[in-house]
């Protein structure tokens, strides 16, 4: 049986006031440096929701611009203003900070998200009006506290605060006094990952065209951890989410590995459909407040806006064949294993070329390739060059040492096979997943046929092995109705018969003779 | 460089003495080889990490440099090294090696 990919959902959410509050960067600056000028200086480097609507990665994240169309603006693009500015894209919505806040609240089911009631009272009806948000999930938003509880429970019990324009208007109180897995700083880094997982996958629904009971399984691939002290990483985020976003008939399960989480679970989605295990199964990752303004320090010093203010999130449906949704080829699995080694090298190769090899085909066979899609004008200004640029010098390098590729053709490779980055920094989210809408796409349209998405994943950062991770994937057009390809019809199995009679009365007749 | 590595760095010059220890990087272009190699030799350029104002002045190459290549079998090089060398601009690499350690260096 083969899986498909019928819908995918992007969505990018704009919190600038966690960049200040939240990201790793700057909380750390406040413990080590809490005089430092970086500190004074960075909330003039936030951007407006304007600002972030009109920016040009953003509207290819969402689908209303394409990765052919940002290649064409010269870099870098926080100076340019994009003619598209749409908050609602085909692939998703780039969600303003106030509605976040709302449906943060409206994730949480354990009281403990206290908003302002002021602050609710000025901004439901924006999330009321806002294209994809039911009934149901709107029930959920509480009519608010007043603003004194809120100061309470942050200066007195430990709450994480949430903040809108400087403003205290909200917080995440602690779900347990001592345990810090349950700490009010966890409760709100899982609670952002939730209501972004939930805003990705009411829009992979809907994108995929099927109801919300046909999903049956979910798998969350964020690189979050949510459980108590006695199972730190118990989960699970799969589940916490489908049953915000209505799926009423799923079950689902949490799949890790840093950035590479997200090809490992769309793997192991693919896997459960194709093996019929289960019809419907959805991928899905919500963003991470940690790495919100992560490389703020290079952007403030060098005059730039600060560009990492968004939450990001995507999430898939994968389904049984349809006969026209582009279709997983399994055959073609890349995985980095234990004994692979480290060097860049070796790692492309088992990501690459292994796989290739082992289906008979070359390098350039694959149209397009999609490894790690960070924007660039994010990483460039932070001293870690362009990144998906990196990556395709390193394939089309492999292509020359197998003489796939003429060495005067380098530098065409990444235009002709490659893609120009558009995703925020945020870990899995730009992990190689970022292209699957506009590749389904490009596949059902014709204009591609085989495309290969490259996730790696820093699991030294666990401090658990010292080993790199990776695993690659080819999606490719349907092959068409699988009873076709798989059957023989009644004019084979006549032909195949009259031709082995005509062999038979051959023999015979050679016998004879 | 990071601030784990930097501590790291620090230990290995004190157990071993800093004349013993060479630093050998695999950075993808030639400012951040620079910043590192600053980071052990004059100490952390951006005052965050241990090395900060500590002047180890260690021995320190890039993988690509030919003082390395030199010493490495040429058939592990071919095996390990010798895409990242067609990708990686080599001589901007070397120009920013050899100024830091020009300045820097003391052993």
């Amino acid at each position: 049986m083969k899986s498909v990919i019928k819908g995918t959902g992007y969505i990018l959410a704009h919190t600038p006031d966690m960049v200040l509050h939240n990201g790793t960067t700057q909380t750390t600056e406040r413990i080590v440096n809490p005089d430092s000028e970086y500190l004074k200086e960075l909330p003039n480097h936030l951007r407006t929701y304007e600002q972030v609507l009109s920016y040009w990665p953003n509207q290819v994240y969402i689908g209303n611009k394409t990765p052919d169309e940002l290649a064409a603006i010269e870099q870098p693009w926080c100076d340019k203003v994009c003619d598209q500015n749409a908050r609602y894209g085909k692939f998703g919505q780039i969600m303003p900070q106030e509605e976040f806040l709302l449906l943060i609240q409206a994730c949480d089911v354990f009281d403990l998200v206290k908003i302002d009631k002021d602050f609710v009272a000025a901004h439901k009806p924006a999330l009321e009006a806002n294209e994809i948000m039911d009934a149901d999930i709107l029930s959920r938003v509480t009519a608010g506290v007043d603003a004194e509880e809120v100061a309470h429970l942050v200066n007195d019990e430990h709450a994480e605060g949430l903040y809108h324009n400087g403003a205290l208007v909200g917080c995440v109180k602690r779900a347990h006094d001592i345990d810090v897995n349950l700490s009010a700083h966890v409760m709100l880094e899982n609670l952002v990952s939730k209501a972004s997982s939930v805003l990705s996958i009411l829009y992979a629904v809907k994108n995929a065209g099927i109801e919300k009971s046909d999903v049956e399984y979910v798998i969350d691939c964020c690189e979050e951890a949510c459980g108590d002290m006695n199972q730190r990483g118990g989960g699970n985020f799969a589940k916490a989410a489908a049953e915000i976003a209505g799926l009423s008939s799923a079950t689902g399960s949490d799949a890790r590995g840093f950035c590479a989480g997200p090809s490992h679970a769309i793997i192991e989605g693919a896997s459960l459909v194709a093996a019929g295990a289960y019809k419907t199964v959805i991928i899905t990752a919500g963003g991470c407040t940690a790495k919100l303004g992560m490389n703020g320090k290079d952007h403030v010093k060098k005059g730039l806006p600060a560009l990492e203010d968004m939450i990001g999130g995507f999430a898939m449906v994968i389904t049984q064949d349809d006969g026209v949704s582009p279709e997983f080829n399994l055959s073609i699995l890349g995985r980095h294993t234990v004994g692979t080694g480290s060097a860049p090298q070796a790692v492309i190769s088992s990501l690459v070329t292994d796989p290739l090899d082992r289906a008979g085909l070359k390098i350039t066979d694959i149209d397009k390739y999609s490894p790690e899609m960070q924007n660039p004008d994010i990483t460039k200004p932070a001293g870690a060059g362009d990144v998906p640029l990196a990556n395709y010098k390193m394939i089309a390098a492999l292509a020359v040492k197998r003489g796939e590729l003429q060495r005067a053709d380098l530098a065409n490779f990444a235009v002709k096979h490659g893609l120009t980055g558009w995703a925020p920094t945020q870990g899995h989210i730009p992990s190689g997943v970022p292209y699957i809408g506009f590749a389904r796409e490009d596949i059902m349209a014709g204009k591609i046929n085989r495309v290969m998405i490259i996730g790696k994943g820093s699991l030294f950062l666990g401090r658990m092995t010292n080993l790199f991770d990776g695993v690659s994937f080819v999606i490719q057009a349907n092959s068409g109705a699988e009873e076709a390809q798989a059957g023989v019809s009644e004019d084979e199995v006549k032909g195949m018969i009259a031709k082995a009679m005509k062999e038979f009365a051959a023999t015979l007749l050679a016998q004879a003779e | 460089m990071d601030l784990e590595n930097q501590k790291r760095v620090k230990e290995f010059a004190e157990q071993y003495g800093p004349e013993n220890v060479v630093v050998l990087l695999g950075a993808a272009e030639g400012e951040a080889s620079g910043l590192a190699a600053e980071t052990v030799t004059n100490g952390d350029p951006t005052y965050a990490g241990p090395l900060t104002g500590v002047q180890l002045g260690l021995k320190v190459y890039h993988v690509c440099e030919p003082e390395i290549k030199q010493e490495i079998d040429p058939a592990v090089y071919e095996e390990q090294v010798s895409m990242m060398e067609m990708v990686l601009d080599v001589d901007d690499i070397v120009a920013e090696m050899t100024a830091i350690r020009e300045q820097y260096c003391k052993y």
